[in-house]
């Protein structure tokens, strides 16, 4: 599944970017943002015109907004909560 | 040694509180202006020591990475490493950190750490840490990071004289040994670094209730938010009206009252027209629409220092992109509605050359505050004010559907240079939202006073000149008498000359005579109104000036009047935006483009306005 497919607010690691697919300029910004290969994100909002684009992703403490072709290059796996304290 | 005084640069990522500090450590005395070669702001203020020792402390651009990725973090980058041309290389570094975004900071703080130059972090904005619930051990950051950590609060002015401290102690510290460059670490491994340092320095994470996060549930909302975001920025354009008029009628009354003054103190002479028909009736004319533009500032600044702007960024960039633009562009063109110079400036966060190129091009589009005087005073004499609902007059909806015209101009015109001249890959957007922040009284009147004081240093150089030119220009040759002396002038013979053109879109000899200084500054239309009625009305007319809306309403006709509004929405007229385009595009065929359509444009507006408002029989 890839970032752009994940459900609203379902916790996910970040398990490889086809950096290959973006330009290489926003790659770069990506990564220094922490969008990287093991980051724990959420999905938090998507715009609400055609293509609900853009989306806003929750890294750590942070809230980056993006395309959706930056989050069809993210492969994710959703973390499944073992019921925490 | 006797040395140079000591330098110290503010350093972090965007979103730091960097601004608030540097207002904060600094006060009122800044000094903005441009860092040679590029048009990335230098902002530079005075820091005292505890031990009264000034120090200049220069804010630079927020940076995620010294490996740079716009021309913004270019400078960043080059001063740090003391490359930067018009700027000594600091002695000190300050890394201003986010405390509730340690793990993210701490990412960029290596990597500038790591150069082993005299650096002190100042743990910036602790108490919204505390909001958010996470309490931070210092000391342990201290130690991770093996430089000073100094926790702050720059509202609150926590914190202040100890980092002050700290940096003099970092000064001293670096004459006695020379910086030693750390081995080199990779991104991936800052990253791992940066993890465990901000788990070890958390000392407490309690269940967190982000006031933000539920903000941000309302506010980007798909359905809740653009509707939110559309009737903000009507109240904005409201508000300019129906706030400043107060304000404005007290101003205008004292430009009377000086106007009267001078008539009653200095005997009739040809010097005293000019200190009154030409200063006082033109500069005066232009610096009563101070309140309007502090109004819009308010506003801009505001929605800037909550974090709502980049949420706008964010709801506009679908619209955005079906032009063939991004959200980001939305702030350079927001700023623009102030002033295109640093809308044009702002554009430099434009990752994407043509992307950037396209909105510099439509940012004159944008009505900024120097039309606001050229709208606000046709509006008032030509458009009733009568309400059409609860708290919307018929005026500030004029207002709202002149700016209405200028984002759709510009939007229409994004969509053709996207498919044409400026072709090419549509372009991504990624930005990160910051945290939702009270602005604080300080920052924000700090902004405004340096917005007024450059328009006020508008009015009085740039309009000042103009204005005094034209009024020479008006005034000679001297009139026979019986003969009429703006037709006797040497500026009456050019807008004679030029209404030839002018006359298929409804313009007058004095509409095309208004129009001819107002290359400098737009604004200086209305100055060039008021003076050319001033000079008309000395010989026929009593000597206490006419309003210029009066004489406005009994010269022009309802459709001359609307066409004039259609012409300054696109015309192109500010010498300084054009200078700016002409830098920033690094030639004249850029700049050359913009006016050469605008001037298209802004004639084809006016005239359709003027031709179709006759045929409604509005004349």
């Amino acid at each position: 599944m890839t970032l752009d497919q994940l459900p609203l607010g379902t916790p996910a690691r970040i398990a490889s970017v086809d950096w290959t697919t973006l330009v290489a300029e926003e790659a770069q910004r990506l990564r220094a943002l922490g969008l990287d290969e093991g980051a724990r994100v959420s999905l938090a909002y998507r715009g609400v015109f055609m293509g609900r684009d853009p989306l806003a992703v929750e890294i750590g403490r942070m809230t980056i907004a993006l395309r959706r072709v930056h989050a069809r290059a993210m492969t994710v796996e959703p973390i499944l909560e073992t019921s925490a304290a | 040694m006797s040395r140079m005084p000591t330098v110290a640069a503010l350093v972090g990522n965007p979103n730091a509180g960097k601004s608030a500090l540097f207002n904060a450590l600094t006060g009122a005395r800044q000094k903005i202006a441009n860092y040679p070669g590029v048009t990335v702001e230098r902002k530079a203020g005075r820091l005292l020591l505890p031990t009264g020792e000034p120090v200049e402390l220069v804010d630079l651009p927020g940076s995620y990475s010294l490996d740079a990725a716009s021309p913004d973090e270019e400078v960043t980058r080059k001063v740090i490493m003391g490359e930067q041309e018009g700027q000594v290389r600091p002695d000190v570094i300050v890394l201003v950190l986010d405390s509730s975004n340690l793990e993210q900071h701490l990412v960029f703080a290596q990597e500038v750490i790591g150069l082993g130059r005299p650096t002190v972090v100042a743990l910036n904005m602790v108490d919204l840490a505390e909001r958010d619930g996470l309490v931070i051990d210092p000391a342990a950051l201290e130690s991770a990071l093996g430089v000073p950590v100094i926790p702050t609060v720059a509202v609150r002015r926590r914190g202040l004289t100890e980092l002050a401290a700290a940096i003099g102690e970092a000064r001293d510290r670096s004459q006695e040994h020379d910086a030693v460059p750390r081995p080199h670490v990779t991104l991936p491994e800052r990253r791992m670094l940066a993890h465990q340092m901000a788990d070890a320095a958390i000392i407490s994470e309690t269940a967190k209730h982000r006031i933000h996060a539920r903000m941000d549930k309302v506010l980007l909302h798909p359905w809740a938010g653009p509707p939110i975001l559309f009737a903000l920025l009507f109240v904005v354009f409201q508000a300019v009206f129906t706030w400043a008029t107060p304000f404005a009628d007290g101003l205008e009354a004292a430009v009377g009252v000086l106007g009267d003054l001078v008539r009653t103190y200095i005997p009739p002479s040809l010097a005293r027209d000019l200190l009154t028909d030409g200063v006082i009736a033109g500069v005066g004319s232009v610096v009563v629409f101070l309140p309007q533009i502090v109004i819009l500032f308010f506003f801009i600044l505001t929605m800037e220092a909550t974090g709502y702007m980049a949420r706008a960024a964010f709801l506009m960039d679908r619209m955005m992109a079906g032009v063939g633009l991004s959200g980001r562009s939305f702030i350079p063109l927001l700023s623009s509605f102030a002033c295109a110079i640093p809308g044009i400036m702002a554009t430099r966060s434009i990752a994407d050359p043509k992307d950037r190129l396209t909105t510099i091009l439509i940012a004159p589009m944008m009505t900024c505050s120097a039309r606001l005087p050229v709208y606000a005073v046709i509006i008032a004499a030509f458009i009733p004010n009568t309400k059409v609902g609860p708290g919307i007059g018929q005026q500030g909806l004029v207002l709202f559907a002149l700016y209405v015209a200028g984002i759709v101009g510009a939007m229409v015109v994004a969509l053709v240079l996207r498919s044409s001249v400026t072709k090419g890959a549509a372009s991504g957007f990624i930005m990160e939202l910051p945290k939702y922040q009270l602005p604080t009284i300080k920052d924000l009147a700090i902004g405004l006073w340096q917005r007024a004081w450059i328009f006020l240093r508008r009015a009085g150089t740039i309009i000042f000149m103009v204005t005094i030119a034209l009024w020479l220009l008006l005034n000679f040759p001297r009139a026979e008498p019986g003969q009429d002396q703006i037709n006797a002038s040497v500026a009456g013979t050019l807008a004679n000359g030029l209404s030839v053109v002018l006359e298929p879109i409804g313009f007058n000899r004095d509409m095309s005579l208004a129009i001819i200084p107002a290359m400098a500054a737009r604004e200086v239309a209305v100055s060039s109104l008021a003076t050319t009625y001033a000079v008309g009305a000395s010989d026929d007319e009593d000597q206490t000036a006419v309003a210029l809306g009066d004489q406005l309403k009994a010269r022009w006709t309802l459709p001359m009047a609307l066409s004039f509004l259609a012409w300054f929405v696109f015309a192109p007229q500010c010498l300084s935006t054009i200078a700016v385009a002409r830098r920033e595009t690094n030639g004249w065929k850029w700049p050359a483009f913009m006016l050469a359509y605008l001037f298209a444009l802004a004639y084809l507006a006016a005239f359709a306005t003027f031709w179709t408002a006759t045929a409604m029989g509005l004349g």
